[in-house]
């Protein structure tokens, strides 16, 4: 069964470039401002949305998501209007693929069943629960991939060969791999320790491997993405955010803006990455 | 609720880590391999006599154990019914039940040659305990604390710094326990290859709630022995303060399948159940899913998790250890609450009968024993734990007591 995540990658695969994977949280700073936001980032050059679903204990967070978290939660967000947002973006784009991420109590108690239901009629393609590793796969995973659902798994620098296996036995889509032992927007990763990473697991799926954690500028975004099949950028879109609002903490006309401008930034050093990559390609087999 | 016909209440968790359908391992992947070493490091020293014997020598000559188990005669005659014993957890070495798990930890770090201790605090006394061990084995110590709790247990958070530990106020969320766990965890996703995660309670994931609750075990292993010598026979019926439930998981363990014995959990009902503002999470929670384990949790309708609220820092959690959900649900244990109100009488109480000035926390199971020791007949034997002392609350208590008198 081929998903719309499945045939993003292959037809990335056929551009010979690296996805841009976007994140956002639903809801932040408001409702209408954040599909205003998702309707603009892929012809900003998002390749693959992640929408994050606020949680007031975001354990693996750092201060910007979790701000953005919070900001999103003040403003009335809930799982039902997260999966609004998406139905409402996937009324005017059928292409690009969405990934919810999150954490696991929000799903919990919409219900599991009734969640991957809403979730799958409402356009979601995948899904990243960050407190769910391999040993809970009974909780959601093997659900949501009978559902249809892609289920993209964390690898992170502490999964050892011996545990790739288990982490990827029920992972599809893509895999998530957290460049640093750390939380999101922490320290740069050292590209080079990255590459290598990737290579590592790359030995053991032909699933796409896409990096995050810590990625902001497009210099980064570029070196990254030579050697991966995707790199995703999270805080620094949310901190986009959180300096465009108004000193009452609401969006300004510029807030969208900030956004897609940033996007486009990383889209370009994501795409300049396939050219080097190419170059260098045809510099060896002219 | 019925009480189901198992063979045992304590045989689990299962290899899961569950106990029921709570417990488990709902952790970050980076976590995931250090969490199923630290069950296979546990394993091995649990079954190991050299451990046992390193515990035992600092259990008796460091903590200072075993702890008397003193018969209130005062309580009793107050009350006028059950014989009550108190447990006095509060006499160990840095005044509360928590230095019997942070020793277990600690040497269980040594074996895995973790240098840095980590360590969530809410009252401040875990996080004492951890400085206290850590100034002893010469370890790096980070004690995370809300910012909140840092004000209200400025005595503690000195005598963290006297230790050489370093206290980080946590200014994310509503700035205690619940909070200064989320900080601790992203503490260690980030140290994860040079550090060892300290829980004080028993909860988080596997095998967490299961090794807190058998180095807390010690506990009820003394009363039975000390009213065996006492009395000639097992209590009656058992009571403690519970906020994660160690120290109440400690005296109840072992005897879980003495079924005669009555079993009583109280927990904090802030400014009371109906005002939103306590920290009761089977009174007023339901299932869900934080810090690493399944438990009863305070949360909205959308599974965002609320806020407790307690006078008492210690109770101020909005989750309960998933083995007394398990236990609730079942029928073994019965759980109660007291409100802020009743525990400051009976914070006062307990000082002029007794002499004996108990931390906040357990001054809530004292609230209980003072409804349920006269409803008792006097041959009835009654154990309270007293499971920290309240030196710590003082200004608390004075503050409280100032606006009252206002």
């Amino acid at each position: 069964m081929t998903t719309r995540i499945d045939r993003r990658f292959a037809a990335l695969k056929d551009e010979g470039r690296a996805a841009l994977v976007t994140f956002t949280m639903a809801g932040d700073p408001d409702y209408h401002c954040a599909l205003a936001i998702l309707k603009a980032l892929p012809q900003a050059g998002a390749d693959v949305i992640e929408l994050g679903m606020p949680f007031t204990d975001p354990m693996a967070d750092g201060p910007a998501i979790q701000a953005a978290g919070l900001r999103a939660l003040h403003a009335g967000q809930n799982m039902e209007k997260t999966l609004g947002l998406v139905r409402e973006f996937r009324a005017g784009d059928a292409a690009t693929p969405l990934v919810l991420m999150g954490y696991y109590n929000p799903i919990y108690i919409y219900g599991v069943e009734r969640f991957l239901a809403d979730a799958k009629s409402a356009g979601v393609d995948g899904l990243i629960v960050v407190d769910l590793p391999p040993e809970e796969d009974a909780e959601l995973c093997l659900p949501a991939l009978k559902a249809g659902l892609n289920f993209i798994r964390l690898a992170t620098p502490t999964t050892d060969d011996k545990r790739l296996p288990v982490v990827l036995k029920n992972t599809s889509g893509f895999v998530y791999y957290v460049s640093i032992t750390g939380i999101t927007g922490a320290a740069a990763p050292d590209t080079s320790k990255v590459a290598e990473a990737v290579k590592r697991i790359k030995r053991h799926t032909e699933l796409p491997v896409c990096v995050g954690f810590g990625v902001r500028t497009a210099e980064h975004a570029r070196a990254i993405a030579q050697g991966a099949d995707g790199i995703v950028v999270g805080s620094a879109l949310v901190e986009a955010v959180r300096k465009s609002l108004g000193a009452d903490g609401r969006h300004t006309p510029a807030t969208v803006a900030a956004v897609a401008d940033l996007v486009r930034t990383l889209a370009a050093g994501v795409r300049g990455a396939r050219h080097s990559a190419v170059r260098a390609a045809r510099a060896r087999n002219p | 609720m019925t009480v189901l016909q198992l063979n045992s209440f304590r045989a689990g968790p299962d290899e899961h880590g569950h106990f029921g359908i709570y417990g488990g391992r709902f952790v970050a992947e980076t976590l995931m391999p250090l969490i199923l070493e630290l069950e296979k490091a546990y394993g091995q020293a649990k079954i190991d006599p050299e451990f046992q014997k390193e515990m035992d020598r600092y259990l008796t000559h460091y903590v200072g154990r075993p702890s008397p188990l003193y018969f209130a005669e005062r309580l009793t005659a107050y009350c006028g019914g059950a014989k009550i014993y108190l447990k006095r957890e509060e006499l160990n070495h840095t005044g509360a039940h928590k230095v019997n798990n942070v020793l277990g930890q600690i040497l269980l770090a040594r074996r895995t040659g973790k240098k840095r201790i980590i360590a969530e605090t809410g009252a401040g006394m875990h996080g004492v305990a951890t400085a206290t061990l850590c100034a002893r084995f010469g370890l790096e110590c980070i004690v995370y604390m809300g910012s909140v709790d840092v004000e209200r247990q400025k005595a503690n958070v000195f005598r963290m710094n006297m230790l050489g530990a370093k206290v980080v106020p946590v200014e994310s969320g509503s700035k205690t326990l619940k909070d200064a766990m989320n900080e601790a965890l992203r503490d260690w996703v980030t140290n994860v290859e040079s550090t060892y995660y300290c829980i004080g309670t028993i909860a988080g994931p596997h095998p967490y709630p299961m090794m807190v609750r058998d180095f807390q075990s010690i506990i009820g292993r003394e009363t039975r022995e000390q009213m065996l010598a006492a009395e000639g026979r097992l209590p009656d019926s058992l009571i403690a303060c519970i906020g994660g439930g160690s120290n109440a998981m400690g005296l109840f363990h072992p005897f879980l399948d003495e079924r005669q014995i009555e079993i009583f959990g109280v927990e904090a009902a802030g400014r009371g159940l109906d005002s939103g503002m306590h920290a009761a999470s089977i009174a007023g929670g339901r299932p869900g899913v934080l810090h690493g384990n399944r438990t009863y949790l305070l949360m909205n309708a959308d599974g965002q998790i609320n806020e407790a609220h307690s006078i008492s820092a210690g109770l101020d959690y909005p989750g309960i250890g998933p083995e007394h959900a398990w236990l609730g649900d079942v029928g073994r244990v019965t759980f109660l609450s007291a409100t802020d109100d009743e525990a400051l009488d009976a914070f006062q109480l307990l000082s002029r009968l007794e002499g004996i000035i108990p931390a906040l926390e357990p001054a809530h199971a004292i609230a209980k024993v003072l409804d349920l020791a006269p409803q008792r007949p006097k041959d009835h034997l009654m154990v309270v734990n007293l499971s920290g002392r309240g030196d710590k609350d003082l200004a608390t208590v004075a503050h409280h007591l100032e606006s009252k008198a206002r």
